[in-house]
């Protein structure tokens, strides 16, 4: 049992690594060609920071929205955005395995010594999709400047575990898209409309919409642990279904419990490869 | 331990069966069993290099997925160094060369020594060592002007060239060679053939060569294994394989000049003629040298080449043999 546990721990590590030395190539590769870079970087930007400029204009017609003022929409919109970045910025490239599993392109990664994962994650790892990252952070950031909060220690805390567990829980979603497609061919529009969808979602205030839709987004995909439930709780508000007070602080739990399923939805995904014929 | 005499391929009952749904009629959807591999048998020991040859769809690739742990099989018992590769893939890989003719296992984005430097990481190869072998690659495969280039830039012939190189670098035991000579031009072909026959004579790599090509393995196997819908239909040496199938190669011969057909050479017949161009069959059993002395001694001849049994005749012939 321990030596089992043991080996998953070796086999995770590696693969991180093999993750990082594969980045890093794309990334040299990339950096090679500096000014095409800036341009993709820039325009990255650019356009994911239009996307608050809306809201904003939004909120130049009403005070609030759905009871929340433009600095806790802003809270909402920055922590769900750069829980989604972070999430892109690793796992961006992975809905590339619907396209590997149907060419068979998946034999190559299948003969190298290392976690198929980590491989088909790491591919094409692109830096300019920090973009995201750094928009989400500077109207999150922005946010923190403008809200009336008293920045305790636990709130600070139960913000940065929101953050990455919001990540990992996106991630996941990523994952579990790819597995899927092993038997689906066209799951990746599935998994778009939760990822894209997800994250728009998030931005918005939970008030804002139905009650099943919300309870949905909490029981069957956990996207509202990615931010609605600890944003609440930081901003001091009750939640519109009457949680219990502790499924605010659940949400690294509900990440470790996301990854050990897209974990064995991958394992059984990677069994059910059948190739193709040339 | 008696490694020697331990078989390093072990094959029993290979069986592998893809279920696939097929249309049937405008909706209607049908299911049906295709038998890629049904019941193969074959041990290869260490150091061998064996040609693995069939027409198209007799289940080739799909053995070698097989041998490499990529499929699992639907039936029967398979070791490779004593590991059961789908079981033990992971553990496999660092002991297997595997070159895909179809796809690349480089970077298409990548300069070629980038993805040589991944694979170094990838398999942890000791830096000594990988850099001996990659100038050794790179000598004989002739790699030295593309090792700056982008992969999507190389020729078809220099990508294979490049992708035998990496699968060589971590020193596998045995090197997997499906379809490598597909489509490939002639001095490539010929690269790649003597690379592969240094390779098995001075490192002992067991080779494992896949081709539906007679032409590829005639001067590379002695040991040759053909299969057709699956199962092996003949398990020995490649001039048995002529003997067995009675088939006949081909000589092509260019004369100065349009000739009538020739005639009159012992155990030739000559097919048809066009122009200055005759086509004269021959027993693949017998050697190609007296033939030609003799073309060579009563015409004029200009230009010759060879033409290997296409593998379909040969296995027809078997079939007919049999039952015959
Ligand atoms: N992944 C797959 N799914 C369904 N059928 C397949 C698959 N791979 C191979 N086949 C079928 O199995 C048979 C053998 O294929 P293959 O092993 O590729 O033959 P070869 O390499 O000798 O040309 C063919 O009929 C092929 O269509
Ligand atoms: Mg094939």
């Amino acid at each position: 049992m321990v030596e089992a546990i043991r080996r998953r721990a070796a086999v995770f590590l590696w693969g991180v690594r093999a993750y990082g030395f594969i980045a890093g190539m794309w990334v040299r590769s990339t950096l090679a060609y500096r000014t095409s870079f800036l341009i993709m970087a820039t325009g990255n930007l650019l356009t994911t920071f239009l996307d608050f400029v809306g809201i904003m204009i939004m909120f130049s017609h009403v005070e609030t929205l759905g009871g929340f003022t433009l600095a806790e929409v802003a809270f909402l919109y920055g922590t769900s955005s750069t829980a989604f970045g972070l999430a892109d910025l690793f796992l961006g490239t992975f809905d590339r395995i619907g396209t590997r599993i149907r060419d068979g392109t998946l034999d190559t990664l299948l003969v190298r010594p290392v976690p198929v994962l980590a491989q088909v994650a790491a591919d094409r790892f692109a830096l300019r999709r920090l973009g995201r990252v750094a928009q989400g952070g500077a109207v999150l950031v922005w946010s923190l400047l403008r809200l009336d909060i008293e920045w305790t220690a636990g709130r600070v805390l139960l913000t940065a575990a929101m953050l990455v567990s919001g990540g990992v829980i996106f991630g996941c979603v990523f994952v579990l898209g790819g597995a899927f497609q092993f038997w689906a061919q066209d799951a990746s529009e599935v998994q778009n409309a939760f990822t894209y969808g997800g994250t728009t979602l998030l931005q918005y205030p939970p008030t804002l919409f139905a009650r099943e839709l919300v309870r949905g987004v909490v029981f069957v995909v956990p996207l509202a642990f990615v931010n609605w439930l600890p944003a609440l709780r930081v901003l001091g508000r009750e939640d519109p279904l009457g949680l219990p007070g502790w499924v605010d602080l659940a949400s690294p739990a509900v990440a470790l419990v996301c990854c050990a399923l897209a974990g064995l939805a991958w394992r059984r995904g990677l069994r059910a490869y059948r190739s193709t014929g040339s | 331990m008696g490694a020697a005499a331990e078989p390093f391929l072990e094959v029993e009952g290979l069986e592998k069966v893809f279920r696939i749904r097929r249309r049937a009629g405008r909706l209607r959807r049908e299911r049906v069993e295709v038998r890629a591999v049904d019941g193969l048998s074959f041990t290869v020991p260490r150091g061998e290099m064996v040609g693995f040859i069939g027409p198209n769809g007799a289940g080739k690739s799909t053995t070698v997925k097989m041998l490499t742990g990529i499929l699992a099989p639907s039936g029967g018992r398979l070791r490779v160094a004593g590991l059961d590769p789908s079981r033990e893939r992971v553990e496999l890989t660092r002991r297997i060369g595997v070159v895909f003719g179809q796809r690349t296992t480089l970077w298409w984005d990548l300069p070629l020594r980038d993805s040589y430097r991944l694979m170094r990481r990838m398999y942890r190869i000791p830096a000594a060592r990988y850099r001996e072998n990659l100038d050794r690659c790179t000598e004989l495969l002739d790699l030295g002007p593309l090792l700056t280039v982008p992969v999507r830039q190389l020729s078809l012939g220099q990508r294979m060239r490049a992708d035998i190189a990496a699968a060589l670098l971590h020193d596998p035991e045995v090197l997997y060679l499906d379809e490598p000579t597909i489509g490939l031009d002639v001095v490539s072909k010929s690269a790649v053939r003597r690379f592969l026959a240094d390779l098995n004579s001075e490192r002992s790599t067991t080779v494992l060569l896949t081709t539906h090509d007679l032409g590829d393995i005639e001067q590379l196997c002695e040991r040759v294994l053909v299969i057709d819908h699956g199962r092996l239909m003949y398990d020995g040496a490649l001039a048995g394989l002529h003997e067995v199938g009675e088939s006949e190669r081909v000589l092509v011969v260019d004369l100065a000049r349009e000739l009538p057909p020739i005639s009159g050479l012992d155990g030739a017949r000559t097919l048809r003629t066009e122009g200055p161009r005759q086509w004269l069959a021959f027993p693949a059993s017998a050697s190609a040298a007296p033939l030609v002395g003799r073309v060579a001694a009563e015409y004029p001849l200009v230009d010759l080449s060879v033409q290997e049994p296409a593998i379909e005749d040969v296995i027809a012939r078997m079939y007919a043999g049999r039952t015959g």
